[in-house]
């Protein structure tokens, strides 16, 4: 059987601010691309076997049912070898990416630093704020196994978190991203091209913005509109702001702002709000406090739209724990509550009307040239981290 | 700018306790290690192939051509296939226990048993 190839990690689009790669960092990268891969594609089908031959019967065999939920599968799986050895193989590889874009950031942080420096310096469209806190949600422990998160600094405006971000998502994704990692971004653009095509926003927002790989693309789309990013992490807006300028696009202010309180914009402000693969970094707390800043900030008629991945409800349990692991192994701690949530329930809680709720797929957009044209299970079935989206949101009546 | 220590820096944790898969701790990392040889040397391996592609092309060698060199298309799929199998090649054991509990083999007792028929 001939095996798909993968493209190279080379093909990513260097920006002006993204981190330079040598011979070897380019060998490494693509060894983890290959190796995230290989575990999807062929050792996870062996946890699913091992559950529906072993863990599965024994279940039955001392409840006398099937586990009835994520959470009993869950108990009774992890003493499973099979189980174990991808779940260590799995944390170790995100470990290994996480080294690998670090070094290869901090051996030149100097150089990208004054180059985002460059970029940044004397920018309106760039506003920071010392006086906003890292919210419980975002600094209790560092999100996605990412050390530092999204904000931390390691000497004045540094950017080592946000460049290994950048240049890392890819890895994860097997390419699926695009060059940009902004296959997310591009999809909504495309989305709406193709579905509201008279849709026109004068004033985009985008929450939880972090490098700003998704608002570049709908600045691109909507040229004329003024675009706000926000996100809480200073290091990640810096080098956010710096990207945008270097990929040339200038209609997007990085402001650090939490978006629980976003006082400082009036009420119906904006045609269109957007986040991408957000809400499950929130919180209980976090998620209403921003979804009813959402509801005051829209225009009527406005948009709001947001990329997430697919809740649990309806789906199966096995599947619905495979896509869980993140949210124990992987530092999302919300990511399992937040799939489990009546979204109509919470937005009308949160002011809206709920019945104006609409669910739509989503897939990435990359340029094909490049990465071949997507087929159904490529990169095998990498649960929660497979850029297909459920996109939820509703129009302001 | 601050004096920072980018070695430990690279490798440090992500703020959460760690969790363990495996039968104990030591095992786990024994494996975190033996990943972590098994991508330099995936590292090692590109690196001698570029070496060949550069020897091939040029007849010369310097470092700076070594350090330079991109691979072309074809040979990029020609590493990614060859990566495939360098994978399926150390992660063998897992592909095996994958074919064992698929499989419903007799133990090597359970063979003697029967070729003894009980005489032993």
């Amino acid at each position: 059987m001939a095996t798909k190839t993968l493209p190279s990690w080379d093909v990513i689009t260097k920006h002006d601010v993204f981190a330079d790669a040598n011979h070897d960092e380019v060998a490494r990268l693509n060894f983890l691309t290959h190796l995230n891969v290989h575990l999807s594609a062929n050792v996870l089908p062996g946890v699913k076997n091992a559950y529906e031959t072993q863990v599965k019967p024994e279940f039955i065999k001392a409840q006398g049912h099937e586990p009835e939920n994520r959470h009993q599968l869950r108990a009774a799986i992890t003493q499973n070898h099979t189980f174990q050895m991808w779940s260590a193989l799995r944390r170790n590889t995100m470990e290994m990416r996480q080294q690998a874009g670090r070094a290869q950031v901090l051996r030149q942080i100097e150089d990208i630093v004054a180059k985002v420096e460059h970029y940044n310096e004397g920018a309106d469209t760039l506003k920071l704020d010392e006086s906003i806190a890292i919210p419980e949600n975002v600094g209790s422990v560092d999100i996605h196994c990412q050390p530092g998160c999204y904000y931390t600094e390691y000497f004045e405006n540094d950017v080592t978190v946000a460049a290994s971000y950048d240049l890392g998502l890819f890895v994860t994704t097997a390419g699926l991203l695009g060059a940009l990692s902004d296959g997310g971004g591009q999809a909504v653009g495309k989305w709406l091209a193709d579905n509201h095509p008279d849709f026109q926003p004068k004033r985009i927002l985008d929450i939880g913005c972090t490098i700003g790989h998704n608002a570049v693309p709908l600045a691109q789309a909507f040229p004329n509109a003024e675009v706000i990013a926000v996100d809480v992490a200073r290091p990640s807006l810096r080098y956010a702001h710096a990207r945008a300028k270097a990929l040339g696009v200038n209609n997007i202010t990085f402001v650090q702002a939490d978006a629980e309180n976003l006082s400082q914009y009036q009420d119906e402000s904006f045609d269109l709000i957007t986040t991408a693969m957000f809400w499950h970094e929130t919180s209980d707390t976090a998620m209403p406090n921003i979804l009813k800043e959402i509801n005051r900030l829209l225009k009527t008629g406005g948009l709001t739209l947001h990329l997430e991945q697919p809740q649990y409800q309806g789906m199966g349990v096995y599947e619905q724990f495979i896509r869980d692991w993140d949210t124990y192994y992987n530092n999302e701690p919300y990511w399992g509550p937040m799939h489990d949530l009546d979204l109509k329930d919470m937005l009308s809680k949160c002011g809206f009307n709920s019945d104006d709720l609409f669910e739509t797929g989503v897939v990435s957009l990359v340029d094909e040239k490049i990465f071949g044209k997507r087929e159904k299970g490529d990169a095998g079935e990498d649960y929660g981290r497979a850029p297909v989206w459920n996109a939820f949101g509703l129009w302001k009546k | 700018m601050a004096e920072i220590d980018k070695l430990n820096l690279a490798g440090t944790k992500a703020k959460g306790q760690r969790p363990y898969f495996l039968a104990d701790k030591q095992t786990e990392q024994v494996m975190s290690i033996t990943m972590a040889l098994a991508m330099e040397l995936s590292v090692a391996r590109e690196r001698i192939a570029t070496l060949e592609c550069v020897l091939e092309q040029k007849g010369v060698l310097t470092r700076d051509e070594l350090a330079a060199f991109k691979p072309d298309a074809d040979e990029v799929a020609k590493r990614s296939q060859e990566t495939q199998e360098y994978l399926a090649r150390i992660l063998r054991i897992i592909q095996q226990d994958k074919e064992e509990l698929m499989s419903n083999e007799p133990t090597v007792e359970e063979v003697q048993e029967k070729l003894t028929q009980g005489n032993t």
